[in-house]
């Protein structure tokens, strides 16, 4: 990091909506060479500065200097002559086609007015070979993994000749080692003399990759600290505005009767595969039941045939004490089931419904929300407004549509309408995902919070930290299988990573033993091994 | 004649644009250079009053069926002799003359009444779709008269004019029968019903009274626009042998024409004819190798229209009278298209008997 | 930071904007071909609204359209595009004439409801056909309904030569069948104007009511607005695809009987599909799916539809105009977005410039 030039330099931006100041007075400079993160909760303003810097939206005020000179981005396409490229969350890419075919898109390579496929593929595996960002140029987009997805969407930038990478939430769909591999294409990227911009609300990852940091929080730059010299406290303390804690606080737990009981389940997935293989599993009151795994590996069929949104093959399925085997989500839940989905967006609510509306998504019939097949909007404004005083839900008011709030408020919003039906079973399927600290804290505490009112919570989840966190008893699912039941005390990281790679628990715990401590990276390369 | 034009342009336009297009109509627009054929013929009735080039101080308004003035059929004939007519004695299109066009059978009624209330001394209705339209119109306004063509209504001021399509079609018969060389030809109706129930049951009767050992292939197409039916209805009828097909289908006619020319075109040395319908199709069946349009029945709306009018002018309005056009008065007739000699004396010899009473040509499939 | 008042303040100056762009497209394109708009709108208006018969008709043409606009409207909330509103217009229209035909001698009140109420089943089974197949089989509801329209007009036509009359055309039915109202019909000096009016607005308060205030139509709006989230709720998806089917169709027949045995009191063979079918979705769209939205828009459409017939002989337009402006204000409704970016545009200028002071 021996440049100190300055590749962008942004002063005194606000940006009003209304009355609303999403940016107050931001300032931020960005190195050539480095990785800046830009760190905030959701909603503090980091995407509104960033679509400022790349035409999307205007500053109300404040000036914009790109490689020392001062400069009105406009649009989009001037942001692109300026040599700054998104990479946007939600990939923009069109399913149907090829990389290549995307990767060219609007600057398509043509002979005479005719494609030509070969040259364009040609020059996409030049430019994957050139900063080690694999990927397949005549993969259509639909049938590539995410990790490829983004590579692809990397590419596309850099195909445009971007300097200035501007990365937007990019781990929040990625498994650990695609995130893994991601930090390495940054690092290489800033090696051959690219600037990153790199959105996130995740702590590790900034730690690991990010050479400095500014700190937004409620539309103010706090701080840009160096991050080497910064420790994980620190930061989140700066982002939330508080001192916030990361271990989950809980007591032992005491788990009395079972409340779900699987036995021998069998569920096929939709192009007709065994996803589920002959499982048996227990869940009691007063536990959390963790299921850890790779993505992929029947964790979300299995919730799927608990909820009664699958098919089941063979098997059954008891809800305390009675059998749902078979039932419809509605009787399922009706017997006791909460369910926060893992796609809060596409399956837990009706985003341009009105969020007193999504607060009564399965009560609507029941009384008091209704009678004779007409609705109370009265009774169900009540509940929907003591629901978000209770839960904190943040919004405008109980009419806005769920589509206004933020990601972190949502999920709230649906965790208050599930857990206020008081089921006996709560399943979380990835609760936290996309969520900054402040709100995975809340939540963590809720499921807690669930378990020590004698209910029983099942929490599905692909990040680690969280299932050790919060779990009592560990299920490892692979292949279909529960390879391994592991109490939360007495595991490590190592242990399930290996699970979660398919090696029987006997195996792991002997090749574990045969080792001194190691530290994380090896870890997962111990993992891929398998 | 621009202004015409024009209309199908934006037509054409107005269906692209259209979502819930449904006018369907856009039949290019080719009245600027039809046939003079048509006019030769009419031009013996209209000579009579040729030389009265004095204003008369008379009105018509007619109503189109859903076809639309510009229908290349009767709504089009009726008004081309209308606004003939009405240029011959000097009167001005809006006020001495006029169509109030129809996009759909709920607009048949607030048409009249806009000329009523425009203020018409007759409003004819054009095609038998509008009998129960004019007939409570005639009923709500006593005083007002009105026709009807191709029905008959039993109001008292209401003239009707209807057509002896069948004496048309009967000479269509005999020139079919007449030109045949494989004994077998085809009739293809549009939309059942008894108006052209008369074209089918003259053509059977015509073929019959030459031979009636050649036969007669009969089908509908459910459609009076539909020109991918006729020329699948014309292919199976060829296929099986039938070497003239006479129509009587309007636009469903076109596919029948598309048909038999794509064959002539591929396969020259076996002969096949189209009749046409209504007005002299000649033009339709041109193709590489000659012409395949055999003739053509006419139905003289346009005449009937002029001639009921002038009555109503000069004798005072036929009220309550249907008045029916056959041979003897002009108002259908075959004309000698493509016929052979000794085809088209045939069909002479048959005019003739039909007009003189000797043939008596039958109307209807069934008895009624 | 969207309000609900604004949502709602947008949802009324949209439609307005597209008819306004309507209007001065259509006027434009007249001034190409050297047609003089002014006379051309004026004799549209003034042939409509001079004239208390031209009216009655107008309302006529509206009413019919309200019912197929809702009809059009309820599937499309759902998620469906029900392009079938025609065919099942028509196997109301039989149904209605059928037992209007059927049973002369009944008392008037018996009769309509019965009439009435066979041309909402009639109607409904049309479309719930479509339903019932998108439903089970996943087949798309709209090539079904378009294969439904033609064979419902053929059916049609094929009902009224053999079983309703010889013919093209059946009886007219008896007093006791008609919807006309004798003092709607003296007040419009004879136009054809008929108590399905009344039933149309009591249908926009009932359609309303539905959406708003039932749990079936929450399950209706939900469904089509996230169908996975609603079956995750627990609703049943299938359920509702039929249900909003049946509805939509039922609306749409009732249109059907109202234009039977309100404006022409019989049956006749169609030479094509009813185009009142087609511009119910287009009022739908323009109405954008509120209520009363869609009745207002259809007394436009009315309007249009009648006034057009002036335009020929009072200012020498040919009527198609009329179709190229209603055209237009349905393209700009469908390129809204480019009407809502103006007037958000407009908006933030106005913010702007407030706190810019």
């Amino acid at each position: 990091m021996a440049q100190t030039e300055r590749v962008i330099e942004m002063k005194g931006i606000t940006k009003k909506f209304g009355e609303f100041k999403a940016n107050d007075n931001i300032n931020l400079n960005v190195e050539k060479g480095e990785i800046h993160a830009l760190l905030g909760e959701n909603g503090a303003g980091k995407s509104t500065l960033m679509n400022i810097l790349s035409g999307l939206l205007e500053p109300t005020s404040g000036e914009i200097i790109v490689n020392g000179k001062k400069e009105k981005i406009d649009s989009p396409e001037k942001a692109n002559q300026l040599g700054i490229g998104m990479v946007h969350q939600h990939f923009m890419l069109v399913d149907k086609f090829t990389v290549a075919e995307n990767i060219m898109l609007g600057k398509e390579k043509h002979n005479y007015g005719f494609m030509d496929d070969q040259g364009a593929e040609k020059d996409v595996k030049d430019l994957s070979d050139r900063y080690g960002l694999t990927v397949d140029p005549s993969a259509k987009i639909e049938d590539i993994s995410v990790g490829m997805q983004q590579r692809a969407e990397i590419l596309k930038t850099l195909f445009r000749g971007a300097d200035i990478l501007i990365f937007d939430e990019p781990t929040g769909v990625l498994t650990p080692q695609e995130i893994d591999e991601l930090m390495d294409i940054m690092k290489k990227l800033t090696d051959e003399g690219k600037s990153i911009i790199l959105i996130t609300h995740k702590l590790d990852e900034i730690k690991k990759v990010a050479d400095r940091c500014t700190v937004i929080r409620r539309g103010k730059s706090i701080d840009t600290v160096d991050v080497k010299s910064t420790s994980q406290q620190e930061l989140a303390d700066m982002m939330v505005g508080r001192s916030v804690s990361f271990k989950v606080e809980k007591q032992a737990p005491s788990p009395k009767g079972p409340v779900l009981e699987i036995k021998n389940l069998t569920v096929k997935e939709s192009r007709g595969l065994e996803a589920v293989k002959n499982i048996d599993l227990e869940v009691k009151a007063g536990e959390v039941l963790g299921i850890a795994g790779v993505d992929g590996n029947g964790q979300s069929e299995l919730i799927q045939a608990i909820t009664g949104l699958t098919k089941i093959e063979s098997g059954t399925i008891k809800l305390d004490g009675k059998d749902i085997t078979g039932k419809k989500p509605r009787e399922v839940t009706e017997t006791g089931l909460g369910h926060i989905p893992e796609d809060r967006h596409r399956h837990g609510l009706v985003l341009p419904m009105m969020l007193e509306e999504n607060m009564t998504l399965q009560q609507y019939y029941q009384k008091p929300f209704s009678k004779n097949g007409f609705l109370n909007h009265g009774k169900i404004k009540e509940y929907a407004k003591k629901l978000i005083e209770e839960f904190d839900v943040r919004t405008q008011s109980e009419e806005s549509t769920a589509a206004s709030l933020s990601g972190g408020n949502q999920q709230k919003a649906i965790i208050a309408r599930e857990i206020n039906r008081d089921p006996a079973l709560l399943i979380a399927a990835q609760p936290t995902r996309g969520l900054d600290v402040g709100a995975i804290e809340y939540i963590h505490k809720r499921l807690i919070e669930q378990r020590d009112n004698g209910k029983a919570v099942l929490l599905m989840s692909y990040e680690l930290d969280e299932v050790m966190n919060v779990s009592d008893r560990i299920a490892v699912m692979y292949d279909g299988k529960i390879i391994a039941i592991v109490n939360a005390e007495d595991t490590s990281e190592n242990e399930l990573g290996l699970l979660m790679a398919g090696v029987p628990l006997e195996k792991a715990k002997k090749e574990l033993a045969g080792k001194v401590e190691t530290d994380g990276k090896e870890r997962a390369t111990v993992a891929n091994d398998e | 004649m621009s202004n015409i034009k024009l209309r199908s342009l934006l037509a054409i336009g107005s269906s692209a644009l259209l979502l819930a297009a449904c006018s369907g109509e856009d039949a290019s627009d080719t009245s600027t250079d039809e046939p003079t054929t048509e006019e030769d013929t009419t031009a013996d009735s209209g000579d009579t009053s040729g030389d009265n080039t004095e204003s008369v101080d008379f009105s018509v308004a007619m109503v189109t069926d859903e076809g639309g003035v510009d229908d290349r059929s009767f709504n089009q004939s009726a008004w081309e002799g209308i606004k003939e007519w009405g240029q011959e004695n000097g009167l001005e299109e809006g006020s001495g003359y006029a169509y109030y066009q129809s996009d759909d059978s709920s607009d048949f009624v607030p048409n009249f009444n806009q000329a009523l209330a425009d203020g018409y001394d007759i409003i004819y209705g054009i095609g038998y779709l509008l009998l129960d339209s004019v007939n409570q119109v005639a009923d709500q306004n006593p005083d007002q008269h009105f026709g009807i063509v191709d029905d008959i209504s039993d109001r008292d001021n209401v003239v009707s004019l209807t057509f002896k399509d069948h004496q048309a079609a009967f000479l269509a018969g005999v020139a079919a029968a007449e030109t045949t060389e494989t004994g077998k030809v085809g009739f293809i109706g549009g939309i059942k019903g008894p108006v052209i129930d008369r074209f089918q049951t003259g053509f059977e009767a015509g073929v019959a009274h030459v031979d009636d050992s050649i036969d007669v292939d009969v089908q509908y197409a459910e459609s009076f626009g539909d020109a991918g039916i006729g020329q699948q209805i014309a292919a199976g009828m060829f296929s099986n042998g039938a070497d003239i097909i006479y129509h009587a289908a309007g636009a469903v006619g076109n596919g029948v024409f598309t048909e038999a020319r794509n064959r002539m075109e591929s396969d020259p040395d076996n002969k096949l004819w189209v009749i046409g319908v209504d007005r002299d199709q000649e033009a339709e069946g041109d193709y590489d190798g000659g012409n395949l349009t055999l003739t053509s029945t006419l139905k003289q709306v346009g005449n009937a229209v002029v001639e009921s009018t002038k009555q109503a002018i000069d004798e005072g309005f036929p009220g309550g009278e249907t008045i029916a056009y056959g041979l003897e008065k002009g108002g259908v007739d075959l004309v000698e298209g493509n016929l052979s000699e000794e085809a088209w004396s045939a069909v002479e010899e048959a005019r003739q008997g039909v007009i003189d009473g000797d043939i008596e040509v039958p109307e209807f499939t069934y008895s009624n | 930071m969207q309000t609900t008042s604004k949502n709602r303040l947008n949802a009324l100056l949209i439609p307005l904007f597209s008819i306004l762009l309507g209007f001065i497209f259509g006027a434009i394109l007249m001034l190409l071909f050297g047609y003089n708009p002014i006379d051309a709108y004026s004799a549209m208006l003034m042939g409509v609204f001079n004239s208390p018969y031209f009216m009655g008709e107008a309302i006529r043409q509206a009413t019919v359209l309200t019912f197929t606009g809702l009809g059009f409207a309820i599937a499309f909330k759902a998620g469906f595009f029900n392009i079938g509103v025609a065919g099942q217009l028509l196997a109301g229209w039989v149904a209605a004439i059928w037992v209007a035909l059927s049973f002369p001698d009944l008392p008037r009140i018996i009769l309509l409801t019965l009439s009435l109420g066979a041309a909402i089943i009639a109607g409904a089974v049309w479309a719930g056909i479509a339903g019932a197949l998108r439903a089970y089989f996943g087949t798309s509801e709209v090539i079904v309904t378009i294969m439904l329209n033609y064979t419902a007009l053929h059916l049609t036509n094929y009902i009224i030569r053999s079983v309703l009359a010889t013919g093209n055309t059946t009886e007219i039915v008896g007093e006791n069948a008609s919807l006309r109202v004798g003092w709607l019909t003296t007040l419009t000096q004879g136009s054809r104007i008929n108590m399905g009016l009344f039933i149309a607005i009591i249908v926009v308060i009932l359609y309303w009511v539905f959406m708003t205030q039932t749990t079936a139509g929450f399950e209706v709006r939900a469904v089509g607005l996230n169908p996975d989230a609603s079956t995750y709720a627990g609703m049943s998806a299938k359920r509702n695809i039929i249900l909003s089917m049946l509805i939509s169709g039922g609306l749409a027949g009732l249109g059907g009987a109202v234009h039977g045995l309100g404006t022409f009191g019989n049956l006749f063979t169609q030479s094509g599909l009813p185009s009142l079918g087609f511009n119910g979705i287009a009022v739908a769209l323009l109405g954008l799916g509120n209520p009363v939205g869609i009745f207002f828009s259809s007394i436009l459409f009315g309007v249009l539809d009648v006034g057009a017939g002036f335009m020929p002989n009072r200012a020498g337009v040919p009527d198609e105009m009329a179709d190229i402006v209603i055209a237009a204000i349905i393209f700009f409704v469908g390129a809204n977005y480019v009407i809502r970016l103006v007037l958000d545009k407009m908006q933030s200028n106005k913010t702007a410039e407030k706190g810019g002071e």
